[in-house]
């Protein structure tokens, strides 16, 4: 029951509607259903949140250590370097993302082509 | 203007096609731009997982949520199986709730019916959820539902045709160009991610996230992102609460 486990053309779009869509739009319309009754600052969800943001940020830390593609044959160095100024630049700019998302594409460029 | 009949459409308030174009026209601004250029960052991700072009447009138009989509092309190219892949998604699209719960009682007013509040749901993800909020507040009430369609169904649209273009493109890219392409995912994430947070929970969930998604990669590849979600999640939770208690 993988992606790519399936011969028939469909598999992956009901794989997409059962894996993400289900998964996405419950979420968006228990919060239409619930409309704004569970306090903003409550416990449960704190921890929610910090689930999902640990969860997202996993995803980002496996994008730039084990990325895939054409950023797979680049020294890793390069790239945590790259990120870790771009994310100092999004600081010194006063968390203006376009800076910090700017500065990392930039070292990755240069580095990439005086390798 | 607005203290009779709340949701009756005045004169005042301009027609309902004038703020369908506005809401329209703020797909086109600086967040709007920034979220294109992730979506570039995901087609090329997407296609390097060896998705097509349609299941990648398709997958654009019905997640929607960029999280979610990472999450899932993620899994996705590890080969991990449904069940796994839709516990993954699922847990990484909670935060869709809260940011529903907020943005409903700025959207109605008291004639909406309900369909309408669920259809306009599905727009929710961080960039439309910030502009709206941002914006709503300058619509007149009776036609935010409006606004927000022509906000959030052109960003989806938007998106939708710049994965489209991304994949008829990316081949004939240059090989650093390629490589940065799949820079622009994490970089959006971080900068995006820890300028979202409501409190400093988050920014230790993201740091620990950061760290414990690749840590977890070797450690239990089949359930990397899992692992990290609840671990770094529960320990920023646990700090969140420590914290308090020593404050109080």
């Amino acid at each position: 029951m993988t992606y790519f486990g399936s011969g028939h053309w469909w598999w992956p779009y009901l794989f997409i509607l059962l894996a993400g869509w289900v998964a996405t739009d419950f979420w968006r319309f228990l919060g239409v259903a619930l409309g704004g009754r569970m306090a903003e600052g409550s416990d449960l969800l704190v921890l929610v949140r910090s689930v999902a943001t640990a969860l997202v940020a996993g995803v980002v830390g496996n994008l730039i250590v084990f990325p895939g593609g054409a950023l797979a044959t680049t020294p890793l160095a390069l790239r945590l370097g790259a990120a870790v100024v771009g994310f100092a630049a999004y600081f010194a700019s006063g968390k203006r993302m376009i800076v910090g998302i700017l500065v990392a594409e930039a070292l990755l460029i240069a580095g990439l082509l005086m390798l | 203007m607005m203290e009779t009949g709340e949701t009756q459409v005045s004169e005042a308030d301009g027609s309902r096609a004038y703020w369908l174009l506005r809401g329209m026209s703020g797909a086109i601004s600086l967040p709007g731009l920034i979220l294109i250029s992730s979506f570039v960052g995901f087609a090329a991700l997407a296609k390097a997982a060896g998705v097509t072009a349609a299941q990648a447009v398709f997958m654009t138009g019905v997640v929607w949520a960029l999280p979610s989509k990472v999450v899932l092309v993620g899994a996705v190219a590890a080969g991990v199986t449904l069940p796994a892949v839709a516990l993954g998604v699922t847990l990484s699209a909670i935060r869709l709730m809260p940011m529903a719960m907020a943005l409903i009682p700025e959207l109605r007013s008291e004639r909406t019916p309900r369909w309408v509040l669920y259809a306009l749901a599905h727009c929710v993800a961080v960039t439309s959820w910030v502009l709206a909020l941002e914006r709503l507040k300058d619509v007149p009430r009776p036609l935010r539902t409006t606004y927000y369609a022509g906000l959030g169904f052109t960003l989806i649209g938007m998106n939708m045709i710049v994965v489209a273009v991304v994949y008829a493109l990316a081949d004939s890219l240059p090989a650093p160009i390629s490589a940065a392409l799949l820079m622009l995912t994490p970089m959006y994430f971080v900068t995006s991610l820890w300028g979202s947070a409501r409190e400093q929970a988050g920014h230790v969930a993201m740091i620990l996230g950061v760290v414990l998604g690749p840590l977890f990669h070797i450690l239990v590849p089949d359930g990397d992102l899992l692992a990290a979600g609840l671990v770094g999640g529960g320990a920023a939770y646990g700090w969140h609460r420590a914290r308090r208690a020593i404050a109080s």
